[in-house]
């Protein structure tokens, strides 16, 4: 199995404040491999830092090169793609525009791929061809989200990055969402998907990060960190009493 | 002595022995120096310190020294009267322009003062009365003390004994209450707001003292030259005093004269080098200026001060009085009293609800969590209670008194104190400064005492008051490091200690757990704790379920904007509703 | 007053509102990208008029060398970020392009400036020279300061202005040139004349205008180029360069300011130091739609070149007054009506 990510010992820094310190990950092929972790563990930092928006200290190494210099436009060109937290949208452009600008790596490809590409990401996500002469500012959450994910394919992107695919999204929805990025492993793309809903992103993943304070607490195949107890009754479960809160409080990496 | 201290004696002493030691074309070098320190104190003040840039500090220099030169040539008034003619007439612009740009914002401020610095040179140069584009000639020396100041050795010590006087006035002003929210205009007003500082009137208010270092510097080149026109006072130069404060470091008081020594000095020796070397000058040596500035600022974009002090010891913390008067207290309520309501509030941002009929009580000494999923309109409400939004439909009351469509700034005197979910910490000043800003409303003392240093009884009570909360929150250790050192989980400690302060009703805490670390989660939580016991009343809005289940008394559980269970911690954890929206997509 | 005299004074008015149009939005552009108050605007500007008055004479313009001179410093700055950083063959590619670009315009321009060409030559001529200039100056002054604060932007903007003021005395000294318009005549209509040249500036600003429309509206780096003023951050993750915007941005920016200087010249008499104040009036413009907005500022801009040629025949010491003063009410008519929309910025 041939590793497309790794990072060893990333680290980024706001000023003195560590956001991540020493954090090591690795996505193989084929793969969907989750972070999940609570608000402010650094989940987003480090997909930024990955994508090249933040500085950072460390080891990324992408596809065999080490792309720790490399600029985002040059990450992007090598099929590294992320789906930000905010999404990121041209608000004041249209749907058509938005999705065009997605493809903007693969500007100097001379064949009709760009247009076949649109015309796929339009079959996907129906809404979207609904919508295609409307900004994107006058889209509901859920078709934001479609538009951001659409965009971000339209790169063909060889790992996608998703910080958060089911914020602000009703429970349904974040299914369809999921759904649509299991089937983008069946199709050969990689996955690293960062989600609160923890449940949720392990039920789809095949590997699992859990981060807490900006370090790696656990890890471990999606299915067992899933099982894990502690994982269960701090980041899935919430109606066990009293006596189970307090003992869930206990830091995963002191267990 | 502190190294700090050595090179300030050191400086002094060299400015003194220089007027009778230096060659007289040095001198007038040094003159020139002085003036411009002077002028660009004023920069250092409004666009380093207030984060408010204007090209129109020239244009007050001006006003000054046309302000002098009228006086004296056409009424024959003394130079001495003529200056606070000349700062009275800088000051009433400035205010009058204040007025109207400093509500500008971003780019607007500096753009008008381009405006209007273009519209008074040429309307200066296009006015017979003062003399047109030729001026005004013939103004009297100035006599001090029966010695007249004719020549530029003399002259020299009138104006660095000015620059001295500015810079201590600027010194004394930013260590002081008004000081520090001044300081805290650049990128934290909002936070300055709910502290109580009218940001508006500080603006304003430095742009006077700018304005005001600019006319004195005016009237001290009007009567050094003897002459007057417009050129010195046009734009060009207005820009100049911008370069001088970027190029020594524009948010540092040293800046001013470094960027200014910098500047007029290295002026004076590419025009020497021109003149000398090629035998040309004008052309090149600005190109070798305008060269010089880019490359300057492509590899230290903080100026020259900075660069200078990151290499010295830190200056000596601030000493807090052992005893300072107490500040005043407000009335406390009684345990059980209801302190603040939410009644069916609502805010649409266009067509999205983000908050639809919210409604709670807090009570006095009780703690109230509102929890949510991402994105279920937490921070909407937080805004909405802390008044930095305007509410659609609803009402909130604070001590029974409404608080609908106040200020943020209103709320804060009505009793309520916030934290926010990104620190907004003053970084750079010290922990026991950033919390003494949250007692701002609590004293009175303005810019003239604080200049005068007459605000030194109630400055040691401010610093005393912020040292006893720091002492409550167990940080007092910590009281002289800058804030921005501190780690995440302190300086939001640091932020419940500013609150604190400000002597609340109501402590409103905005995601106070968010990125915190396990021991730091306990402490916080030990540390609420014991602040209910003392009978303080406390909402909380947080992301952490598990953090807010064994502290809060009761709760409020929110999903896209809706209120979907309330209650006790115990029985809303097993509600339904909650179990669906915080496991979501269970598939 | 009569009918006739307005007529000229509002088509005076028409031609220079025209052209601070073109430099206004020209202005807002680069401010969207890049952040930067293209100050030094005006000097590109001054050089196209300056650069095709000297071909006219038959001379070759230092601007040439200028801009030669300057692709040696990008040159350079690139082979030093390859020899630091990662060794893309991009920054090779460009230092040769910094390089050869502005040399061969050199050789092209020596060859064929002393035989006298025509008129369209002149003007392709104009605009190889000056042109390069955009991105040459965006390399060796703005790149590096990718992420600095807009104060700091603004203070390297000025002293960029101060650099091209500099070298354009030495390199045109300072006398003032006019540019033989590139249309001559007048069209008569009954007892009314207007200008041929003020005709073909006006239809040529519009035709500028219309391509800008056309070209930020339908080809894909026009849209990347809006991308990145709309959201930098969801540009930069859809693989569009910043860098490359910004050189995109102040390569238009020299085009206008070219041809702007170019039909500016033969209306007015230019000076090395001339095209600040053009600048500033374009500026002016700009400020008016609130650096955001194009119509605004095209609106704008025609309300400055009315006022300046209904002022000078009123006023005409205080031409300049009237057109700076004019701002600060429409800044107050921009702050009571938009509210207050901080940006906090440290």
């Amino acid at each position: 199995m041939t590793l497309l990510l790794k990072v060893e010992n990333l680290t980024v820094a706001y000023g003195k404040v560590e956001a991540i310190s020493g954090v090591g990950l690795a996505i193989p092929e084929g793969r969907i491999v989750t972070v999940i972790g609570p608000n402010g563990a650094g989940k987003s930092t480090l997909l930024n830092a990955v994508m090249g928006l933040l500085p950072s200290r460390g080891r990324i190494v992408y596809a065999g090169q080490e792309v720790m210099q490399a600029k985002v436009e040059a990450r992007v060109g090598a099929g590294l793609c992320l789906v930000p937290e905010k999404r990121e949208l041209f608000a004041q452009m249209s749907v058509a525009d938005n999705l065009l600008l997605g493809g903007y790596s693969r500007r100097h490809v001379r064949d009709d791929s760009r247009a076949r590409d649109l015309d796929a990401m339009y079959t996907l996500f129906p809404r979207l061809r609904e919508r295609h002469a409307q900004q994107a500012r006058t889209l509901s959450g859920g078709e934001r989200q479609m538009l951001a994910l659409a965009r971000a394919l339209m790169a063909r992107p060889k790992l996608l990055m998703l910080d958060e695919p089911s914020l602000g999204l009703a429970p349904r929805i974040v299914r369809e969402v999921l759904e649509a990025v299991a089937s983008l492993r069946d199709r050969g793309m990689s996955v690293l998907l960062v989600e609160q809903n923890a449940r949720a992103a392990l039920s789809v993943a095949d590997y699992a990060y859990v981060l807490e304070t900006g370090t790696v607490a656990l890890e471990g195949p999606a299915r067992e960190v899933a099982a894990n107890p502690r994982v269960t009754e701090t980041y899935i479960g919430v109606g066990h009493g009293a006596g189970a809160q307090r003992e869930a409080s206990t830091p995963l990496a002191a267990s | 002595m502190t190294i700090r201290t050595t090179l300030l004696v050191v400086f002094l002493l060299a400015l003194a022995a220089a007027p009778f030691v230096l060659p007289e074309y040095y001198v007038t070098l040094l003159n020139y120096i002085g003036l411009g320190s002077l002028a660009t104190l004023g920069i250092v003040l409004l666009t380093g310190i207030g984060g408010l840039t204007s090209f129109g500090q020239a244009a007050f220099v001006g006003i000054g020294a046309y302000a002098t030169a009228y006086a004296t040539t056409a009424w024959g008034f003394s130079p001495w009267f003529a200056l606070p003619l000349g700062l009275f007439a800088a000051a009433a612009c400035a205010l009058a322009i204040g007025a109207v740009t400093l509500r500008l914002s971003g780019h607007y401020l500096p753009l008008s003062t381009i405006a209007w610095s273009l519209s008074l040179y040429y309307l200066v140069g296009n006015l017979p009365v003062l003399g047109a584009h030729d001026g005004i000639t013939g103004l009297p020396a100035v006599s001090l003390f029966g010695v007249v100041l004719d020549d530029a050795r003399s002259f020299s010590f009138l104006i660095w004994i000015f620059v001295l006087l500015g810079l201590l006035s600027v010194h004394n002003l930013l260590g002081s209450r008004a000081g520090r929210a001044i300081r805290c205009l650049r990128g934290r007003s909002t936070m300055a707001e709910a502290f109580g500082v009218d940001t508006t009137r500080l603006k304003v208010a430095i742009f006077v003292h700018a304005a005001l270092l600019a006319a004195a510097s005016g009237w001290l080149y009007a009567h050094l030259v003897r002459f007057v026109n417009p050129t010195p006072f046009g734009l060009n130069v207005g820009i100049e005093y911008l370069f001088m404060a970027v190029v020594g470091g524009v948010g540092q008081l040293a800046g001013a004269v470094v960027g200014a020594g910098v500047m007029v000095v290295l002026r004076d020796v590419l025009q020497d080098v021109a003149a000398r070397v090629l035998g040309v000058s004008g052309a090149i040596e600005i190109v070798a200026y305008g060269v010089l500035i880019i490359v300057l600022l492509q590899n230290a974009r903080a100026g020259i001060v900075p660069f200078v002090t990151r290499r010295l010891p830190a200056p000596e913390p601030l000493k807090v009085p052992d005893d300072a008067p107490s500040l005043p207290m407000r009335d406390r309520p009684a345990r059980g009293e209801t302190v603040l309501v939410a009644d069916k509030v609502v805010r649409r941002f266009g067509g999205l609800v983000a908050v639809n009929e919210v409604s709670f009580t807090l009570k006095a000494g009780e703690i109230l969590g509102v929890i949510g999923p991402n994105g279920a309109g937490k921070s909407t409400l937080f805004n909405l209670l802390s008044g930095v939004l305007p509410l659609t439909g609803g009402a909130i009351s604070v001590l029974g008194r409404a608080a609908n469509g106040l200020t943020s700034r209103a709320i804060a005197r009505l009793g309520l104190a916030r934290t926010f979910q990104h620190v907004q910490l003053r970084g750079d000043m010290s922990v026991l400064e950033n919390v003494a800003l949250g007692a701002h409303m609590r004293s009175r003392k303005g810019i003239l005492s604080a200049i005068l240093r007459l605000d030194r009884k109630e400055e040691g009570a401010l610093l005393a008051e912020a040292l006893r909360q720091l002492e409550r929150v167990g940080l007092a250790d910590s009281r002289n490091v800058p804030a921005g050192s501190l780690a995440l989980g302190q300086q939001r400690i640091v932020e419940i200690a500013r609150a604190l302060a400000s002597d609340p009703v109501v402590l409103l805490l905005d995601e106070p757990a968010a990125g915190l670390r396990y021991h730091e989660k306990q402490a916080l939580a030990a540390l609420l704790d014991s602040l209910r016991a003392e009978g303080m009343s406390i909402l909380i809005v947080e992301h952490d379920m598990d953090f807010v289940m064994n502290l809060v008394d009761r709760l409020v559980v929110m999903e896209f904007g809706r209120p979907i269970a309330s209650g006790v911690p115990g029985a809303v954890q097993n509600d339904p509703a909650v179990l669906e929206a915080y496991l979501g997509g269970a598939v | 007053m009569n009918s006739i005299i307005a007529l000229l004074l509002i088509q005076d008015g028409l031609t220079m509102g025209a052209v601070y149009a073109l430099l206004a939005l020209v202005l807002v552009m680069v401010f969207s990208v890049t952040r930067v108050i293209l100050v030094a605007q005006g000097e590109l500007v001054s050089y196209g008029a300056l650069t095709m008055a000297s071909l006219q004479a038959g001379h070759l313009p230092g601007t040439a060398l200028i801009a030669v001179a300057g692709g040696v410093i990008a040159a350079a700055m690139e082979l030093w970020a390859y020899a630091r950083g990662p060794r893309s063959r991009t920054h090779l590619v460009a230092a040769a392009l910094y390089v050869l670009v502005p040399l061969a315009v050199f050789g092209l321009v020596a060859a064929l400036a002393p035989q006298g060409s025509g008129a369209f030559v002149r003007v392709l001529l104009t605009l190889l020279i000056v042109v390069p200039l955009g991105p040459i100056l965006y390399r060796v002054a703005f790149q590096p300061l990718a992420s600095a604060p807009v104060l700091v932007l603004l203070i390297v903007a000025v002293a960029l202005h101060f650099v091209l003021t500099g070298l354009g005395l030495i390199a045109f000294g300072a006398e003032g040139v006019r540019v033989a318009p590139l249309i001559d005549g007048m069209l008569r209509f009954g007892p009314y004349f207007l200008s041929a040249q003020a005709l073909f500036t006006i239809a040529i600003t519009l035709a500028l205008i219309a391509a800008l429309f056309v070209f930020f509206g339908s080809t894909l780096s026009g849209k990347a180029l809006r991308a990145t003023a709309f959201n930098e951050v969801g540009a930069r993750l859809v693989g569009i360069s910043t860098t490359g915007s910004g050189l995109l941005a102040f390569s238009l920016a020299a085009l206008i300011g070219t041809v702007s200087g170019i039909l500016i010249g033969s209306f007015a008499t230019i000076y090395y130091d001339t095209g600040f104040i053009i600048g500033l009036k374009g500026f002016v413009a700009a400020i008016l739609g609130g650096l955001g907005s194009y119509p605004l500022a095209a609106f704008g801009a025609v309300l400055v070149g009315l006022l300046e040629s209904g002022s000078s025949f009123f006023a005409s010491a205080f031409k300049d007054v009237l057109v700076f003063a004019l701002i600060i009410p429409i800044l107050m008519w921009r702050s009571f009506s938009a509210g207050h929309a901080e940006e906090e910025e440290e």
